[in-house]
């Protein structure tokens, strides 16, 4: 049990050591990523203007911009830039082989060096997270009860985790077609749009709405800043939280299960 | 037991045939053809503790799938394999810390870290105990003169010195079999010493079990006493360096100093074939039998000053042999083409 913390430890560390390798371009991809913000206040301020009114599908402008900062934090946790197009060079690559020769995990592995990626991400970020939350703090009605800060802080790393195990079944399916980078762009659509990415996604008229409601993807993203904002409570909360760990767990399993049937492939065809 | 009991293993591929150009692309979208390529066919193997064994032959001809089937990587179509006891494509963790590949294209360094970060990896990865840990690593350095580099991100390491550390990580964990793919490839004749002077160290003192595929002559002279030439999937020769001369070449190499009074070439051609004539100096091809006979004839027939017989360089009865195989095997070229196996 000891020697397991200690591999994973080792790891986590090594992994940190080699996300600050890159720490320019890690600190300019980061600074980046708040730009689009901008860019969204303006646009939904033209779209409520132009409305004529003071609410779309139940938001008001300021809550619109509260949720669009928010789900900047949840896609924090849930993205995974080149996961799953990283697999899938490996096995291409044939960098597979090492976790099938060495007594290691590929997804423990993978899980470990993601994590370290993100603690190096929020390390950069916190800074300027903090600073234009603050600018912005006149679009929230302050912060929420310690329940629902307590529900939002589980809900983003179980976003976390559903990103991680989303993206990683997806990479595996690179044993069968070798390259994913098209199959991914198809996910990265669905998810901009179904993920709550783009709008959030309560304002979806019937038919749209039940399909996103029985997709995973709402817990990506709309999920945990829906749950910041107040607009999930009581039981509703609890069972979004269950669902959601549910969702996880069936990643976990469907991750496992792609990548033993593509080890068993890959090693009857290729190697 | 043997530390390597290989036999009937078979590996056969299916590979996709891609006729040239656009259209056969197009047509490949909807209809593929595929081919069966024979990897490896029904090969029988023994290999003791401590020994050092070469695989020699030309490309495609199932060296590399070979080492991969015994490091587990992939399965074979049919036979069995054990090695220290072990299946090696059920990939058991007990198994995976007793042996370890390397392959000399492959780099499973950390590119962007100084091969020291590597190898505390290695070190939880393969659960060693740190005082064995530093010891063997200490050694390892030592002999391989590499302990200014440990700091140095891999990636601005040369050639020879990332295959050093890639040797190093291998061996940290002490590995009791050791799998060698082409661990001298595009290195210097430098380089290519020191490795070969280390593996020879390095297995004599630990009486690990190696084996080895290269290209080099020159590995494989200096260091395995065992060779197994391999062409086309099968085992085509299991013995020792200077047998395979024996075997498979048929002639020897007569070089004659003619005395100073010889002014032109005479006619030697009922002696042998005449490879080259320069004077003093006149070299002669004979059938390995008749060197005797012949000999005597030519020393009674033209007055000489020296004279030494040899081998032909070893280096010329591979080729020649591969180039044998080739023919014999031409006929089934259907099914046995170019293994996929350097493919990745």
């Amino acid at each position: 049990m000891l020697a397991q913390v200690t591999t994973w430890w080792t790891i986590l560390r090594i992994c940190l050591e080699e996300r600050l390798v890159y720490r320019g371009d890690f600190a300019l991809g980061t600074l980046m990523r708040f730009l689009p913000i901008v860019t969204q206040v303006f646009l939904w301020a033209a779209v409520f203007e132009a409305a004529r009114t003071t609410t779309i599908a139940g938001y008001s402008e300021p809550q619109m911009i509260a949720y669009y900062l928010l789900t900047m934090v949840s896609r924090a946790f849930s993205s995974m830039p080149s996961l799953a197009g990283g697999i899938a060079r490996q096995i291409r690559s044939g960098e597979l082989k090492k976790f099938l020769i060495q007594p290691i995990d590929m997804l423990g592995f993978l899980l470990l060096s993601r994590i370290a990626h993100k603690l190096v991400y929020y390390v950069v970020a916190a800074g300027p997270f903090a600073l234009v939350f603050y600018i912005a703090r006149g679009y929230f009605n302050g912060w929420p009860d310690a329940t629902t800060l307590a529900a939002f802080a589980l809900s983003l790393v179980l976003s976390f985790l559903l990103g991680f195990f989303l993206e990683a079944t997806i990479g595996m399916l690179g044993f069968w077609f070798l390259e994913v980078s098209s199959l991914l762009f198809v996910y990265m659509l669905f998810s901009f749009f179904f993920s709550g990415h783009m709008f959030p996604i309560d304002i979806l008229p019937g038919i749209w709405r039940t399909l996103v409601q029985v997709l995973p993807l709402q817990y990506l993203t709309y999920f945990p800043a829906a749950v910041f904002l107040g607009k999930i409570q009581g039981p509703e909360l609890a069972w979004g939280l269950a669902t959601q760990a549910g969702w996880v767990v069936a990643f976990i399993i469907a991750s496992r299960v792609t990548f033993l049937a593509g080890v068993r492939r890959y090693s009857a065809y290729g190697g | 037991m043997s530390t390597i009991e290989i036999e009937g293993l078979t590996k056969s591929y299916r590979v996709y045939q891609k006729k040239e150009g656009l259209r056969a692309s197009l047509s490949g979208l909807f209809h593929r053809e595929y081919r069966t390529v024979q990897a490896v066919r029904a090969i029988d193997l023994r290999v003791e503790q401590g020994e050092f064994v070469a695989f020699l032959g030309p490309n495609g001809a199932g060296k590399t799938t070979t080492l991969k089937l015994l490091s587990g990587v992939i399965t074979p179509t049919s036979g069995t394999a054990r090695v220290l006891g072990h299946v090696p494509w059920k990939r058991e963790n007990e198994y995976r810390r007793r042996f370890a590949l390397v392959m000399g294209q492959k780099n499973q360094l950390w590119w962007d870290l100084p091969a020291q970060e590597s190898f505390r990896l290695h070190q939880q990865i393969y659960r060693i105990p740190p005082a064995s840990f530093d010891a063997c690593r200490d050694e390892l350095v030592e002999l391989l003169n590499v302990r200014k580099l440990l700091a140095q991100p891999v990636r601005e390491l040369s050639l020879g010195e990332r295959m050093k550390m890639e040797l190093i990580a291998a061996l940290l964990h002490s590995p009791e079999v050791l799998f060698l793919d082409e661990p001298t490839i595009g290195l210097d004749v430098v380089a290519q010493h020191n490795i070969q002077t280390f593996l020879r160290h390095y297995q004599q003192a630990r009486r690990i079990t190696i084996l080895l595929t290269s290209h080099y002559m020159k590995d494989v002279a200096a260091l395995c006493r065992r060779v197994v030439v391999i062409a086309h999937g099968r085992i085509m020769y299991d013995g020792s360096l200077d047998g395979i001369i024996d075997r498979f070449s048929g002639h020897k190499l007569i070089t004659l100093e003619l005395s100073p009074e010889v002014t032109t070439v005479p006619d030697l051609s009922r002696f042998g074939q005449v490879v080259e004539a320069q004077l003093p100096k006149v070299k002669l091809r004979m059938n390995r039998g008749e060197v005797p006979e012949r000999l005597a004839a030519l020393l009674a027939a033209v007055p000489i000053a020296d004279l030494s017989v040899e081998d032909p360089p070893l280096e010329e009865v591979i080729a020649e042999l591969f180039s044998q195989v080739d023919d014999e095997t031409d006929d089934d070229a259907e099914t046995a083409g170019t293994s996929p196996s350097g493919a990745r």
